[in-house]
């Protein structure tokens, strides 16, 4: 059955073929049918081909496929072909399942709005374009399916076209993720020169082969690749794009930061974790990215109003957390976060989106408020994501997920006591910032604001459904991987160790261990607490807190996100813009323009000569005739 | 079978339409629509039996017609088509179908002679791809002169008069150089063999000195650059385009640009190796140059059309790199952005030629929101402006991902730099899909969305686009063995030099027999 493989790309690319051919035809619910149905059957197809790939794996725990040649120059020999091995059916199990319950959700929550069918086919194509990047079996196709998904963000960021903000978010993420791809760019022709092929697994083999670990080759090529993995995932220094990236509708929001686009730098990371192995200097970096990166996105977090950007950039300080698994060595953690992450981001999201939907479009959590009574089951399902996101000891997959990359870091011979630190800070600053978000839109009083919208139009079963099966995956999720401290399961590690590297630790004591698990749920629910008392509590506890002298100028810099949108566009933005206003006549047509004024004007001097009066011709002559005798005389 | 229908069937058509064009404003649409349409058709089936040539191992010239015709000087009528050629021919007479299609409602004046001008285009164009003696070329290279410089003076817009003087000096003050290279050749050619001919398979391998190698090779650099175009020589071409007609504007982008490509190419690179080889450095920055500053300038624009002429030059300059590189990878993508360029220049100043038929105005600030009104006009610049920026699926990726790659060999810094033109390109690409089609619709435009006719030319040109960049090995095994060729006789004519002089008289005898069983890859 893993012949089928090729149908999980193809049959989205087929819904969105027909919808953007037929879509303006069709009624709603026909769109809505071959949309969604279009990723059902994907995901349908994922489950088939997967389960026979782990009932009978294939010789060498990977199958490729080939579909045709794309191109053949001078050994240069990329094909459309499909490689698929553990980590790769990860990543397309849960792009199609979750993006399946998003499209699910999506054809209510969008039911209302213009350019439903427009849409669906975005949304198909953006999961054509991500699988693509993930079954991709050469990097040239990688990078049509890394691309394509930057296409497909800046269709559906922008996708309320008529506001001229998401169409500026909308461009911002395309050209700052193109940034970090002009550097994967350079990353494939020099593996190409080096190498001389882009098929990635020989490259990975050859690679092996030629270059010495440490070497400057292979540090250029991973830092290279390193860059284009940073733009996709929003890590340090290019995340600016993520936060702006809300402005879609939050369907897109949950497709973007559980399903497709910002994993794609973690998988281009562990799908070429050879060369980064090489490169141990440049895996440290990743370590360090991802610890700074979580740091800088936790504290931004804690200040936001509006719930989707808290959201946001939980993403980039999630995303931080798988880099920082990567960058540590501990390969399949990394991707069990990424899988856990995906299932309770999407719930997160999609169960604001529900909020934001019941409250007319409303996104500052400080009008909303006593939502818990009022949306019940959401509410339930949005706690359940956020237990997840706040890794609540044991009951929450995230639990599992998160301690598993916090001990690693900690334990692995690349990490250390201060990447340890940062994680466990960023456990902390991670369940700070989601139950503010939790408290504030769902205990509390209702809002006046919340008041006259009553009572409340409740979501229907499209939008229930993705929640009520997110919320139980976030829970079940966690249990397929415990740690020797609890049952020891790794039935997820030991699918993925079949293509990635298994992890090293130091091997420190169950005693150890158990006390550094005690110390992140210590963290977690320790972070809850406070922020239970600063915002359920009495007022003046964060009345204290707010009069500090140093607050406010903090919390406007943590709410800009550390100004780095400002340093762009002091640095690069406006004078790239000033060179082309300053420079729009083009100075080099000057040189032009002056040749062809001096010729005219050398007419016009000429053309004076001639009057039409006789007198003046024959002084010119009689002139001229004296000149030309005396000069003869004279030499 | 005789390749000089390829030059006829045009000409008579265009005289056809010409006379039509007396009594009917209809005639001459029709008339230059078949031909065009019968002119793309026999290319077609020549590439298939093109391609069954290569199956059978019969690769490199398909046909080749000679004729004398001033003998006295070794002028002949000398035309050959080869795989690059071929490639050329068939992008020329499929955009000539469709400018004739996209002038069929907006040009109503003098209608047959402007019908000729177009079929007069599609001649000369074919001419200068297939002229195979350097002083036929030249002639062919001339002529195409002309009918351009009627389309703009007589169709164009308000400022015409100033843009198509301007586009007719430059140009033709380049082919002054141009010819002055090719005498300069000849004479050295006589001089060093006692043969005067102006055939370029007799030329190639013309031994000569250094210096004279230089000063002649930047003869025909300058007048090829000039077309290309080059920066600093490209400032007709901005004016030219946004006073140009759509149907010149598609000719002048689509195919006139690529005719300084084919120019370097076919003479620069292969009769003057050394030289080209000396100067590839300088070529190379100059082409970074023209793909960063005109992605600048681009940004710059108030003029829609004035915008996407500029990214032409942006665009030209990966073919130029491409060229310069000189080795097999580079060699292909630039003859794929040759023809990407071709489909995606095409439809951006079709889209934008029937925007201002609709809304009479060029201003970019005058434009936004336009989405709302005219969705498949929006989903094509969408398209097109993907195209531009290098989409990878699409047929300009394939080319300039060639061309670094094969760059990247060569000269990393410059690669680099000229990477950097992609993000420029997504910069400039976005900025005009926002300004146009997105944001609020402040004109308060009622537009008409694309008529079953726009549709079926967009529909074309976006088949050709995802052909090429999905699958464009058919393209590139046709490019393959010319561009082997023509890089084979740039190594021989540059090994004679190192042999003692008496021998170099024989390079080029041994060349001329060549074609055209000969010249393929060992």
């Amino acid at each position: 059955m893993l012949e089928l493989l090729w149908l999980i790309p193809a049959l989205p690319l087929l819904g969105f073929v027909v919808l953007m051919l037929a879509g303006s035809r069709l009624s709603h619910t026909e769109v809505a049918f071959v949309g969604c149905g279009s990723v059902g059957l994907s995901a349908a197809v994922t489950l088939i081909v997967g389960l026979s790939f782990m009932a009978a794996p294939p010789p060498g725990a990977a199958f490729t496929q080939t579909l045709w040649v794309w191109l053949d120059v001078d050994g240069f020999r990329p094909a459309f072909a499909f490689y698929l091995d553990a980590l790769s059916l990860t990543m397309i199990f849960v792009v199609t399942f979750v993006g399946f319950l998003i499209h699910l959700y999506s054809v209510e929550y969008m039911m209302e709005e213009e350019g439903y069918s427009r849409f669906f086919a975005y949304m198909n194509l953006f999961v054509c374009a991500m699988l693509t990047l993930l079954l991709a079996d050469n990097l040239m196709l990688l990078l049509l399916g890394w691309e394509g998904v930057g296409l497909c963000s800046y269709l559906l960021i922008g996708f309320f076209y008529r506001d001229e903000a998401n169409g500026a978010a909308a461009s911002k993420a395309f050209i700052v993720t193109r940034v970090g791809d002009t550097a994967m760019l350079m990353a494939l022709f020099l593996l190409f020169a080096e190498l001389g092929t882009l098929d990635i697994q020989d490259l990975l083999q050859r690679a092996g082969q030629q270059f010495q670990p440490g070497s400057g080759l292979a540090v250029v090529v991973a830092l290279l690749l390193l860059g284009g993995a940073v733009g996709k995932s929003a890590q340090l220094p290019l995340q600016t794009w993520l936060p702006d990236a809300m402005a879609g509708p939050t369907p897109v929001s949950a497709l973007i930061h559980a399903a497709t686009m910002v994993t794609a730098g973690v998988y281009l990371i562990a799908r070429t974790h050879a060369l980064f192995m090489l490169a141990p200097q440049v895996l440290t970096l990743v370590a360090v990215i991802g610890t700074l990166t979580l740091l800088m996105a936790g504290f931004a977090a804690l200040v936001q109003t509006d719930i989707k950007r808290v959201l946001a950039y939980s993403t980039i300080s999630q995303i931080g957390y798988m880099f920082l698994a990567l960058g540590v060595g501990a390969w399949s953690a990394a991707l069990f976060h990424f899988m856990i992450h995906a299932f309770f981001k999407a719930l997160l999201f999609l169960g604001a989106g529900a909020v934001i939907m019941c409250l007319h479009h409303e996104q500052d959590m400080y009008r909303m408020g006593g939502l818990r009574r009022l949306m019940p089951f959401t509410f339930w399902c949005f706690l359940i994501g956020s237990g997840a996101l706040a890794a609540i000891p044991v009951v929450t997959a995230g639990f599992y997920s998160k301690d598993l990359i916090i001990w690693n870091a900690y334990n692995s011979d690349i990490g250390g006591v201060w990447l340890w630190a940062g994680a466990l800070a960023g456990a902390l600053l991670t369940s700070i910032y989601t139950f503010r978000m939790v408290f504030l839109t769902f205990f509390r009083d209702a809002t006046e604001w919340v008041k006259k919208l009553l009572p409340i139009h409740q979501p229907g079963p499209c939008v229930h459904i993705p929640l009520g099966v997110l919320a139980v995956l976030s829970i079940a999720g966690g249990f397929i991987e415990l740690p020797h401290t609890m049952g020891k399961l790794t039935l997820f590690s030991d699918f993925l160790n079949t293509a990635l590297p298994e992890f090293h630790g130091a091997h420190a004591s169950y005693g150890t261990e158990f006390l550094f698990e005690l110390m992140a749920a210590a963290a977690s629910i320790g972070g809850i607490y406070l922020v239970w008392v600063l915002v359920m509590g009495p007022a003046r506890h964060m009345q204290r807190i707010v009069a500090l002298p140093w607050a406010p100028p903090l919390e406007r810099l943590w709410l800009s996100g550390w100004g780095f949108d400002r340093l762009y566009d002091v640095a690069f933005v406006q004078p790239y813009l000033w060179c082309a206003r300053v420079n729009k006549s083009d100075f080099i047509d000057a040189f032009y323009r002056a040749t062809a004024f001096v010729t005219e004007m050398l007419h016009f001097v000429v053309s004076l000569t001639q009057t039409g009066a006789v007198r003046w011709y024959a002084t010119g002559i009689a002139v001229g005739a004296v000149a030309t005798v005396g000069l003869v005389i004279l030499l | 079978m005789s390749v000089a229908w390829i030059l006829l069937m045009p000409l008579a058509g265009g005289l056809a339409a010409w006379i039509a064009g007396r009594w009917s404003d209809l005639w001459p649409r029709w008339i230059s629509l078949g031909t065009a349409l019968l002119h793309l058709l026999l290319l077609l089936a020549t590439w298939g039996v093109f391609f069954a040539g290569i199956e059978t191992g019969q690769g490199g010239w398909l046909v080749v017609y000679k004729q004398p015709w001033i003998p006295q000087l070794g002028i002949s009528f000398h035309l050959a088509v080869d795989g690059l050629s071929l490639l050329l021919l068939l992008l020329t007479s499929f955009l000539t179908v469709l400018a004739v299609l996209t002038s069929w409602r907006s040009v109503t004046r003098s209608v047959g002679f402007f019908h000729f001008n177009l079929l007069l285009i599609l001649t000369a164009l074919s001419g200068v791809f297939i002229a195979f003696d350097l002083f036929l070329f030249f002639a062919f290279w001339e002529i195409s002169l002309l009918p351009l410089y009627f389309l703009i003076g007589i169709w164009g817009y308000e400022n015409r008069v100033y843009a198509t003087t301007k586009f007719f000096i430059i140009t033709q003050g380049s082919g002054l150089l141009m010819l002055l290279a090719i005498l300069g050749l000849v004479v050295v050619h006589w001089q060093s063999t006692g043969v005067m001919t102006f055939d370029y398979l007799e030329l190639v391998g013309t031994p000569m000195s250094k210096a004279t190698a230089w000063w002649l090779m930047l003869g025909f650099f300058i007048a090829f650059a000039v077309k290309l175009p080059v920066v600093p020589f490209h400032t007709w071409l901005p004016d030219a385009h946004t006073q140009a007609p759509t149907a010149g504007s598609v000719a002048l982008a689509g195919l006139v640009l690529k005719i300084g490509a084919y120019g370097m190419l076919r003479f620069v690179m292969t009769i003057f190796p050394q030289a080209a080889a000396d100067f590839a450095l300088a070529a190379m920055i100059l082409a970074v140059v023209g793909i960063l500053y005109g992605a600048l300038l681009a940004l710059g624009q108030t003029d829609l059309k004035r915008m996407v002429a500029y990214t032409s030059i942006s665009h030209m300059g990966f073919v130029l790199l491409g060229i310069f590189t000189w080795n097999e990878l580079a060699l292909q993508g630039a003859v794929i952005i040759m023809l990407s360029h071709g489909f995606s220049a095409a439809a951006l100043f079709m889209l934008v030629g029937d925007l201002q038929h609709r809304t009479h105005t060029r201003e970019i600030d005058r434009f936004g929101g336009l989405w709302a009104v005219t969705p498949r006009m929006g989903g094509v610049g969408l398209f097109f402006a993907m195209a531009s920026l290098g989409l990878p699926g699409l047929a300009s990726f394939v080319g300039e991902f060639l061309v670094l790659l094969g760059a990247f060999r060569v000269n990393v810094p410059l690669t680099v730099l000229a990477s950097v033109g992609l993000v420029a390109a997504t910069i400039y690409s976005l900025w005009m899909m926002q300004k146009v089609y997105y944001g609020a619709n402040t004109g308060e435009w009622k537009l008409d969305d694309t008529s079953g006719r726009e549709m079926a030319i967009m529909a074309s040109l976006i088949g050709a686009t995802l052909w090429l960049g999905l699958y464009p090995q058919p393209v590139l095994t046709t490019s393959g063995d010319a561009l082997a060729q023509m890089r084979q006789f740039a190594d021989k004519a540059r090994a004679p030099a190192s042999r003692p002089p008496v021998k170099e008289v024989q390079g080029p005898k041994a060349m001329a027999s060549i074609p055209p069983d000969g010249g393929r890859r060992p």
